[in-house]
């Protein structure tokens, strides 16, 4: 063995190949570790459609309800409410809603089915604050001349009525609006709209 | 050679030189004890910032043995989370103690390790050729930051939900696999139960783990290429006779014995605020996490915890038009490197890379940009060694260019530190964007302003 040349070309071309064996093996080994940090099937299955019943929303109140974990505003608004969301076309980044996420049935001014009430998720597109109300049209700290609406205590995002987002505001688009229907009058079901979404 | 063959340890004869004997000849336990503490030469002019190296070890192992005795009461699950934490503080035996010892512990450590950065800072503890010293003690640093974002979530009250669903949010942010990252992270569509349950783990194993290792790596390249000093010479340019260096002294006893005072005056320190002021006025235990979680409203007021707020700021100071001033910024700034003395490829990937940043500004949106800043504010750290050109190490013998810009980093970090505790207003937004311009010059005008500068002379020996 001793008096035998050392076959070099052959060593590295060994040490090589094993290398990459063994890498390649070891990194499909860890995919099950990332892959087992998905959300599992029970998580995946929890996103239900909720039931609401508006009938005792009075004019120019707002109510939450759950749905996939996250608050859902339901807001009946006033006429004047809905006059101050028509005045607010200069003051939002996107009035017409055109980068926003909304089913096409929202994607009108007042960003919904029936203009009188307004179904967002209440999760700011900034960072996932939910926004505190500021319905009233009336001087803010935050703004002078303000027209109702929604304030974000993390970093000062403003939405307007129809949770519109206000120009030169760190969150970028509109609240979502989930998809919903309509049963009867004052019956909301969240989550489901007749498109079968 | 044969375990046999070994001399006796030189400990002098004493009871236990046999028993000490018997070990070292199957483990270098005395040449370990030699290199890295009874032999380890040390400048002999360490000041008062040296303290904080050896605290910081002191404050890791009380969140370990505290964190331990935590773990058998505590409950990682959405639904006994705040109930188990409640339960500790009022039922079990001395549990209040070990809480409160690890909630305030989580403060003191990073208040002893900002300081050991400033220490770093001021004597230019980063130079060649204490590199990779500097970036393990940086790694260090974000392993801690992790920690204790995780550690966080775990009492699961309002500050711990919210502050979790904004930083996970973070990571939504980012451009193309953001969404499936936050996805991945949460374990959930929303800061759930599975996500309480994997930053459990991560806070208790998988962190502490990583952080254990890394001081052994952070002390390893210490002691390779020994310790810098007030003075940022090098203290083996001038040995004795005996091969030791002239101005050095053996760690143990000098050091030790000075270390001792220092955790003496940190323990005095810490027990007050840990008996009388636990929550620190809201700083060190915010009083909205004593509300349990409610996924559905966000508390009218919320901010992290003192340790995150100057990079918290950054984010918030990024506001739409404030990417126009920064443009201008960077187009500046790409005027000074094609006027720099650098070599024309470090020129062209420099001009090159800020056209790519202005353009980056007109086609992605400030949020993402916001969110690049404030991980930028952090791992802009990395690049110190390479980014101050001074002749000389240690502030003592830097001119008054650095001098003044290392002051004014100090300010910019803790008024920028103060406003991300604040509610936002017009204000605070203009001064952090003011901040957020000069927390990012101090790096990116090191080059030029360290090499402009006019230094002393460094003295041949310590003084």
């Amino acid at each position: 063995m001793a008096d035998k040349e050392l076959d070099q070309g052959k060593r590295r071309f060994l040490l090589t190949t094993t290398s990459v064996a063994t890498g390649v093996a070891a990194g499909a080994a860890g995919v099950p570790f990332v892959l087992s940090m998905m959300p599992s099937e029970r998580a995946k299955a929890a996103g239900a459609p909720v039931e609401v019943d508006v009938s005792a929303l009075e004019p120019g109140q707002k109510m939450v309800v759950e749905w996939r974990g996250k608050p859902v505003w339901v807001v009946r608004r006033t006429p004047e409410m809905l006059k101050m969301v028509s005045s607010d076309q200069d003051r939002v980044a996107d009035p017409a809603s055109a980068r926003s996420e909304q089913p096409t049935y929202a994607k009108n001014e007042m960003r919904s089915l029936k203009p009188e009430y307004l179904v967002v998720v209440g999760i700011c597109t900034h960072l996932g604050c939910s926004p505190v109300d500021r319905l009233a049209a009336q001087s803010e700290p935050f703004a002078s001349d303000w027209h109702g609406g929604f304030y974000c205590p993390c970093h000062g995002s403003l939405f307007d009525l129809a949770g519109r987002v206000y120009k030169n505001k760190p969150a970028p688009d509109n609240l979502t609006v989930p998809p919903y229907r309509f049963v009867g009058d004052t019956k909301l079901i969240i989550g489901e709209d007749t498109q079968g979404a | 050679m044969a375990a046999t063959e070994k001399k006796l340890p030189v400990t002098g004869a004493g009871p236990f030189n046999g028993i000490v004997t018997w070990v070292d000849q199957r483990f270098p336990l005395m040449s370990i004890w030699r290199d890295h503490i009874s032999e380890y030469y040390t400048p002999k002019n360490f000041n008062f910032w040296y303290y904080f190296g050896s605290l910081a070890l002191l404050v890791l192992v009380l969140q370990i043995v505290t964190g331990i005795f935590l773990t058998m009461h505590y409950k990682p699950d959405a639904a006994q989370a705040f109930a188990s934490v409640e339960y500790i503080m009022r039922d079990v035996p001395w549990g209040w103690l070990m809480r409160y010892m690890h909630s305030t512990g989580a403060s003191a450590f990073f208040v002893v390790i900002y300081l050991h950065m400033f220490k770093a800072l001021l004597y230019g503890s980063y130079r060649q050729p204490r590199e990779l010293l500097w970036i393990f003690g940086m790694i260090i640093y974000l392993m801690l930051m992790a920690e204790a974002f995780f550690g966080y979530l775990l009492p699961w009250g309002q500050m711990s939900f919210w502050g979790a669903q904004v930083i996970v949010n973070l990571f939504d942010a980012l451009p193309l696999i953001g969404p499936d990252l936050a996805l991945w992270i949460r374990g959930d569509y929303v800061v759930s139960d599975a996500t309480l349950n994997r930053f459990f783990a991560f806070h208790v194993i998988a962190i502490p783990l990583v952080l254990v290792g890394l001081v052994v790596a952070h002390i390893m390249a210490l002691h390779e290429v020994g310790s810098n000093n007030p003075d940022g010479i090098e203290i083996k340019k001038n040995l004795g006779p005996d091969g030791h260096p002239i101005d050095g002294i053996p760690f143990h006893p000098y050091y030790t014995v000075k270390d001792t005072f220092g955790v003496m005056v940190f323990l005095a320190i810490f027990a007050i605020i840990l008996f009388f002021m636990p929550e620190f006025g809201g700083y060190f235990l915010e009083y909205n996490n004593f509300v349990p979680a409610d996924p559905l409203k966000t508390p009218s007021h919320i901010a992290p915890v003192w340790y995150f707020t100057p990079y918290y700021s950054i984010l918030r100071a990024t506001t739409p038009d404030f990417m126009y001033v920064l443009s201008a910024a960077i187009f500046l700034y790409a005027i000074l490197i094609l006027k720099s003395q650098f070599r024309g490829g470090t020129k062209f990937i420099g001009v090159v890379v800020c056209a790519a940043v202005i353009a980056g500004f007109f086609l992605i949106g400030a949020k993402v940009w916001g969110v690049l800043f404030m991980g930028l504010a952090v791992m802009i750290f990395f690049l110190m060694p390479w980014l101050d050109q001074s002749p000389v190490r240690s502030v003592r013998y830097k001119g008054s260019l650095s001098r003044t810009a290392l002051g004014l980093f100090v300010v910019v970090f803790l008024v920028l530190g103060y406003y991300g505790t604040q509610p936002v207003t017009d204000l605070g937004t203009r001064i952090s964007q003011i901040g957020t311009m000069l927390y990012f010059a101090f790096f990116l005008l090191m080059p030029w302003y360290s090499r402009m500068d006019k230094s002393k002379p460094e003295p041949a020996r310590l003084t």
